[in-house]
């Protein structure tokens, strides 16, 4: 494996990650709990595809086999997406999409964070740009953890019995093989274990104010960093592809 | 002595309509202007927040990266102008709560063109420039409507509907320059959104039972006939430059009026749809009946959090 073939690999990641979120958050457009949330979640999905195409452009550049940004977004076959589990789990109710957001917010503003500061220049502008998005991001669903998990008693248990359900898939945040210990040691990624304690740290500290708690270490669910996914993704990509997989060839 | 005093109220509220000053939430204002203008602004609202169903429709299929994004936005610009009209009516008194309630009791109306629905990539062009662009025509003369938190909203939703409008067109312009598919699947959409785009004007200006008053008070500055027509003749020529053909065969330039003439609208079907018998005026309204009971704990929750908070700052 090349420099270039790890990066091409770590950036679909990245990409895939936005998407996926992006997509399942745009299933929420006009049913929202409230209008101010319509507005946020939607906010939120523009702003997850909008660094999806800036991941894809690069991987594309990087690849050079002339695939432009939407080749990569909308023409592989499922086993090719490397998004990890957790984003693309079905949205539920507003509770658990909130809680996917927060668990996923987390990991990626601390990520984010440390991207910045990449050797590799382009890849440390779109961490930075995305970053003040992230920031957003975070703060939007810590406070609505803490609003629905301290809200009543039916808002506490759907909490509960989201975060019981999503922390299955936390420790795939974490998830490193040979392409992240190559760009580690270049110096174009950073370490995600170096932020682990700063993850669970945070975690703690939103849940206990939401009265909530973290699961019993549970058995962590994981695969999508090597293409195998839960059965949810399927149709997501099958709405997704629709277009270009019935149109093929064509401009939009 | 009341009625002396009403009276006095009344002409002094004309005089200032008459003058073009606006009139301001604390402003005495007689009963069923502000009636009138919870109803229209209330209607429009509905109309933002029911139009993101039929777009959402197509958000998870949109073609590519750039198409999502673009549609993304004007979806939350849509919400965004729902919710300062919905604050528009909250001025007058209104509850926003109640208002949505009547819209899922079937009350209050919304526009009739979100009862058809959405069912080709090429009607989010359709919608966007046809919808957005009657909308356009409607809503720019309320810039200047006599109550003022109403004038000022639109002013600015007057300038993101008007992108909305070239971005819609835009995407038209695409599927006409592109394959037979493309080009075959724009020519259909357009045969399908044609007439219900003029219907947004609503009834013909002898059918329309409140045209007469909101014009009197400059709540309404041009009747729908007069709209109906400037739109025909903006939009005819926009279809022709991209080759495509408005579905109306009495559709002739008129070089004695400068006007297009155009053919007869369906109006029971226009009735039809207004009554709730238009292809998705069941399932738009249950999806927003539905995103209300859902969210029913989210609200609660939100509340009683709120007061929990507020208590322990108290003590």
């Amino acid at each position: 494996m090349t420099k270039e073939e790890a990066l091409f690999t770590y950036l679909l990641r990245r990409a895939d990650d936005t998407l996926i979120l992006g997509h399942r958050l745009s299933e929420w457009c006009g049913h929202g709990p409230i209008l101010e949330e319509d507005i946020a979640l939607t906010n939120l999905s523009l702003d997850l595809i909008g660094q999806c195409t800036s991941y894809f452009q690069y991987a594309a550049q990087i690849e050079g086999k002339g695939r432009t940004e939407d080749d990569l977004a909308f023409l592989r076959i499922e086993k090719d997406y490397v998004n990890c589990l957790m984003v693309e789990q079905p949205n539920g109710d507003f509770g658990k999409t909130i809680t996917r957001q927060f668990f996923y917010d987390v990991y990626h503003k601390l990520l984010l964070e440390a991207l910045v500061n990449s050797k590799d220049e382009q890849l440390s502008a779109i961490a930075e740009k995305s970053l003040k998005e992230v920031k957003y991001h975070l703060r939007h669903s810590s406070e609505w953890m803490i609003r629905l998990g301290d809200g009543t008693e039916e808002s506490h248990e759907r909490m509960q019995n989201a975060v019981d359900d999503i922390s299955r898939f936390i420790d795939e945040l974490f998830y490193k093989d040979q392409v992240d210990e190559m760009l580690i040691k270049e110096g174009i990624i950073p370490d995600s274990a170096d932020f682990r304690a700063a993850y669970d740290a945070y975690v703690t500290e939103v849940l206990e104010e939401a009265t909530l708690q973290l699961p019993e270490k549970m058995w962590q669910l994981s695969g999508g960093r090597k293409g195998v996914h839960s059965e949810h993704l399927g149709y997501l990509l099958a709405e997704l592809q629709y277009m270009q997989r019935t149109y093929p060839n064509m401009e939009w | 002595m009341k009625e002396i005093n009403i009276t006095e109220l009344e002409r002094k509220f004309q005089e200032k309509i008459d003058n073009d000053i606006k009139i301001e939430p604390n402003d005495w204002m007689p009963e069923e202007y502000r009636q009138t203008l919870i109803r229209q602004i209330s209607q429009h609202a509905h109309s933002e927040i029911v139009g993101q169903l039929p777009e959402g429709n197509w958000v998870t299929r949109a073609p590519n990266l750039r198409r999502k994004a673009v549609l993304l936005a004007k979806i939350q610009d849509e919400a965004g102008h729902g919710l300062y009209l919905y604050s528009a009516v909250e001025t007058l008194g209104a509850d926003r709560e109640q208002t949505m309630d009547d819209l899922h009791s079937g009350k209050a109306k919304y526009s009739s063109i979100f009862n058809y629905p959405a069912l080709t990539w090429a009607d989010m062009g359709m919608i966007g420039w046809l919808v957005d662009g009657a909308a356009i025509m409607n809503q720019v003369p309320l810039c200047r409507c006599s109550y003022g938190p109403y004038a000022r909203a639109m002013v600015r939703v007057c300038k993101e509907e008007s992108f909305h409008q070239r971005q819609g067109y835009e995407i038209v312009t695409q599927l006409a320059q592109g394959t037979p598919e493309q080009k075959a699947m724009a020519q259909e959409s357009l045969d399908r959104w044609w007439w219900p785009a003029l219907m947004m004007f609503g009834p013909s200006d002898k059918d329309s039972k409140h045209t007469a008053q909101s014009m009197k008070w400059k709540i309404k500055r041009h009747t729908n006939d007069e709209l109906r027509q400037q739109f025909v003749d903006v939009t005819v020529p926009q279809a022709e430059l991209i080759g495509l053909k408005v579905p109306d065969a009495d559709l002739k330039f008129n070089e004695a009026t400068g006007h297009y003439d155009f053919g007869d609208i369906n109006w029971d079907e226009f009735w039809q749809v207004v009554a709730g018998h238009g292809p998705c005026n069941k399932e738009r309204v249950a999806a927003r009946k539905r995103a209300k009971e859902e969210g029913m704990w989210v609200r609660e929750a939100a509340n009683a959090y709120a007061e929990k908070r507020a208590k322990r700052k108290a003590s």
